[in-house]
């Protein structure tokens, strides 16, 4: 077998083994339902992967998705369980924000720039705060992204409902539309912008890091044994910071992404759980480049469905969270597979 | 017939190939009602994977499992269990914070959903009574020390009602006088008429223990022979095919050259249940071996940390080349040149899911960097590779293997062949032999002998005297985070070494 395919059997199979058995089990859900899985499959799958407008909006949902799947990758791969993509999503859409209302006079091209690094910055420092109480030894970070995620919309509250409220329209907590200049770019005719393309090419950086660079290698000698790895000379503090504050950036460049491609200011609504489902990417795809690919585009296609679902089958909406929570059953089994490989 | 049916255990052409490896070809073994049969081999001879085959760990690629005469097919260990076989494993799977009574409660066969105490306590009681456990039924589990983890082990077993008892290199995490009181256990157990297999890499425990020893090697079984036909020398033989050379420094007085490292009045704080150094003073020069005895958790691990930078300095000064390098990184001190040999490379040298090539990189990840660390010069690492285990005359592993497939022996040349591959001055030694098989000890042996013959210094953290008075130049003692003496082995012996490191002897100066 070409070596290739070796490398590719395992997590190929893998992933072809959880979709199966994730359709298998929502179609019997569907079935109790009283509804035909079969045709509700092919109208789901007719609506937003066949029909041109509906791929458009599926692959809008994934640029999110491919950032705040990152943000968990990263951290991930020096041994790091980031569950605050959620957070450090709302941060970075906060401090994009600032730049994006406060800043004037600036040509398209650099606003933009400004207002995507100051999204990194803000999700780099929300995830930073978890990094350090790691790195330092006191807390473990699993805990501290879980309850700063409760924290970021607090304050993007404050701002919105309070200082940055747009005064012309008192009955909604929004902030003014962004200025021209800070408004992403998108394929005319269609909803696709900027930050799908920058999902792609820091995947694509990702991809390319982890498995060549030397850094790549010793973020993964961290992940992999962290005593040894101190023991070879490998600053294993400094790479949990990086890894969190790298991770918090990519999830913050998602929310400032989002908030300047869709809805155009900073408003509570702005996120329907992407940190949560870029997690549950991760997860699936085990940190794998093209696994969070292919994971971002079925979890973008469930999250779509959603939608057809509710029109065609008259189900309600949260029935598609049954199809999450159904994910989530199959990404905890993992481990346990694993286990019983070896 | 007859003779199957008198063995409680009988394996017949157990054959068991994991990738790249032929575990088991072959094997047969029996086991007898009241017998301890020592199963005797050298790392990676497949031991361990023949008696997890019978405890139903893996199960075989072919071959035949009799149990009271009766084929059977044990494909998890709850087969096993209900077979009557039981198993202590290297690592031990206690849960920490229960105690003792609830540790072996939670294994019992049939458990029921309500405890009666007063039952359980009196079962185990009479265990413990009859083969001298000592322990405390009502201690967290995390309060034993090993050896005492070790008997809750047993204990969990007898209760299960296991009547075949394998122990996965038992001694190997014991001090001389629990090995000593585990082999009187073994023969009452045996005298009750319990089965007992036990794992092992010393001959003499097998001589003085066993009432027979079957020695494997590569896989197969070589023999198996009993205490009054075998001497060590049999053994030895049967082991390794061939006659060992024992590895000392050479007769010739030593070439000391400048000191390399210079410990001043060393002090750190204590950790946990780890000691603190105490105003250590020590020179390592080019060209010597320094040894360090003492009974283990005396500070050596520490020493070691010490030394690579992983613990911080309170107070003292650490001098290396002749820099004052007290505050430096581990990374920097790694880059200086100290080289790290530490005991259980898979936990602390190596990355398990990495390949042999990957962790071999990992020596200094510096040097092989392309832009800046934006690729890595994969060919320059290959090439050193060879040339890594040519140097130490070790025939190289395969690039591809993970390091978490490979026996310790060859791990343990793995890391050998990584740390003296990079330029370096000063050899930290950590326990390096430890559970190592003969074979493999010599490799490390002879490589640090090497080392010494360039002129590069040479710290050995051992417990193994005989290691330690046959390589090094200068002996030191710790106890209690000090040193408390120092010797040159010539004008001393293991006993005035053994007394100061348990704290009895004259300290000198």
């Amino acid at each position: 077998m070409p070596n290739f395919l070796r490398r590719w059997k395992w997590p190929a199979l893998r992933l072809t083994v959880t979709v199966v058995v994730i359709l298998g089990v929502f179609g019997l859900f569907l079935l109790l339902m009283g509804k035909d899985p079969i045709k509700a499959y092919r109208d789901t799958f007719a609506a937003n992967v066949l029909n041109p407008r509906g791929l458009s909006e599926l692959v809008v949902r994934m640029a999110p998705l491919l950032l705040t799947a990152l943000a968990v990758a990263i951290p991930f791969r020096v041994g790091l369980i980031n569950v605050g993509a959620e957070g450090q999503f709302m941060l970075g859409a906060l401090l994009g924000s600032w730049a994006a209302l406060n800043v004037q006079g600036l040509p398209q091209p650099l606003h933009l720039l400004l207002l995507i690094l100051a999204g990194m910055v803000g999700g780099a420092l929300w995830g930073a705060i978890p990094g350090l109480l790691r790195a330092l030894g006191w807390i473990n970070e699993t805990i501290t992204t879980l309850l700063l995620n409760y924290l970021a919309p607090l304050i993007v509250g404050y701002f919105v409902f309070g200082p940055w409220r747009a005064p012309e329209l008192a009955m909604y907590p929004q902030t003014p539309e962004f200025p021209s200049t800070a408004r992403f770019p998108s394929i005319a005719g269609t909803r696709l912008h900027l930050g799908f393309f920058l999902g792609l090419f820091f995947l694509a950086i990702y991809a390319y890091l982890i498995s060549r660079s030397r850094w790549g290698l010793e973020m993964r000698a961290v992940g992999g044994n962290p005593e040894a790895a101190r023991r070879l000379g490998i600053p294993v503090e400094r790479w949990i910071l990086i890894a969190m504050m790298v991770g918090g950036a990519l999830a913050g460049l998602a929310g400032i992404a989002e908030v300047a491609a869709i809805h155009g200011r900073l408003k509570m609504a702005i996120s329907p759980g992407y940190g949560f489902m870029g997690f549950l990417i991760n997860w699936l795809a085990f940190a794998n480049p093209i696994g969070i690919l292919i994971m971002s585009f079925l979890v973008a296609f469930i999250a779509s469905s959603g939608f057809t679902l509710q029109i065609t089958q008259r189900l309600p909406y949260a029935a598609v969270n049954v199809l999450m929570a159904l994910i989530l059953f199959t990404v905890l089994a993992k481990p346990l597979a694993k286990g019983a490989q070896r | 017939m007859s003779s199957v049916d008198k063995a409680v255990v009988r394996l017949e052409g157990i054959t068991k190939r994991f990738p790249g490896v032929l575990a088991n070809d072959h094997v047969d073994f029996d086991l007898y009602p009241g017998e301890i049969h020592a199963l005797l081999g050298e790392n990676g001879a497949g031991k361990s994977t023949l008696v997890k085959i019978l405890y139903g760990f893996y199960r075989a690629d072919s071959g035949k499992i009799y149990v009271h005469g009766k084929q059977v097919q044990i494909r998890s260990p709850q087969e096993a269990r209900r077979l009557g076989i039981g198993m202590v494993f290297q690592g031990f799977t206690l849960i920490p914070a229960l105690t003792v009574a609830e540790n072996v409660a939670l294994f019992m066969a049939e458990l029921p959903a309500f405890i009666r105490p007063r039952n359980l306590y009196r079962a185990l009681k009479e265990a413990c009574h009859r083969y001298d456990l000592d322990l405390d039924l009502r201690a967290p589990v995390w309060q034993l020390s090993v050896g005492q983890q070790q008997r809750v082990e047993l204990l969990k077993l007898l209760l299960a009602r296991a009547r075949i008892l394998i122990f996965d290199e038992p001694t190997k995490v014991l001090v001389p006088h629990e090995v000593e009181g585990l082999f009187r256990i073994f023969n009452e157990l045996r005298d009750d008429g319990y089965s007992l297999i036990f794992i092992t890499h010393k001959l003499r425990e097998a001589l003085t223990c066993a009432d027979r020893i079957t020695v494997m090697r590569q896989g197969r079984v070589v023999g198996t022979v009993t205490p009054e036909e075998a001497s060590e020398e049999i053994l030895v033989n049967m082991m390794f095919g061939e006659k060992l050379a024992e590895v000392t420094r050479p007769a010739e007085k030593a070439v000391i050259g400048e000191p390399i490292l210079e410990l001043q009045q060393i002090c750190t704080r204590s950790i946990g249940t780890a000691p603190a150094l105490v105003d250590i003073n020590l020179k390592v020069h080019g060209g010597e071996i320094v040894g360090v005895a003492g009974v283990s958790g005396n500070g050596q691990r520490e020493l070691g940390d010490v030394i690579l930078g992983l613990l911080k300095i309170t107070k003292g000064k650490k001098v290396f080349l002749g820099e004052d390098v007290t505050r430096w990184s581990p990374r920097q001190l790694v880059s200086a040149g100290i080289a790290f040999i530490p005991e259980e490379p898979l936990s602390m040298a190596v990355i398990p899911w990495f390949s042999t090539l990957e962790n071999f990189a990992l020596q200094d990840l510096q040097r092989f960097s392309l832009w800046a660390g934006l690729a890595l010069d994969w060919a320059r690492i290959k090439a050193l590779f060879q040339q890594g285990f040519a140097k130490l005359g070790l025939s190289p592993l395969p690039l591809q293997a993970r390091a978490a497939t490979l026996s310790g022996g060859n791990l343990q040349r793995l890391v050998l062949a990584r740390e003296l591959s990079r330029p370096y001055h000063l050899i930290v030694g950590l326990y390096p032999t430890r559970g190592l098989d003969v074979r493999s000890a010599n490799a490390v042996r002879q490589a640090l002998l090497a080392a010494k013959a360039e002129g590069k210094g040479v710290l050995l953290i051992s417990e193994d005297l005989n290691e330690l008075f046959s390589l090094s130049d200068r002996i030191l003692v710790m106890l209690h985070g000090r040193i408390v003496g120092e010797f040159r082995p010539e004008e001393t012996d293991l006993s005035e070494i053994g007394k100061v490191m348990t704290g009895v002897g004259v300290v000198h100066a």
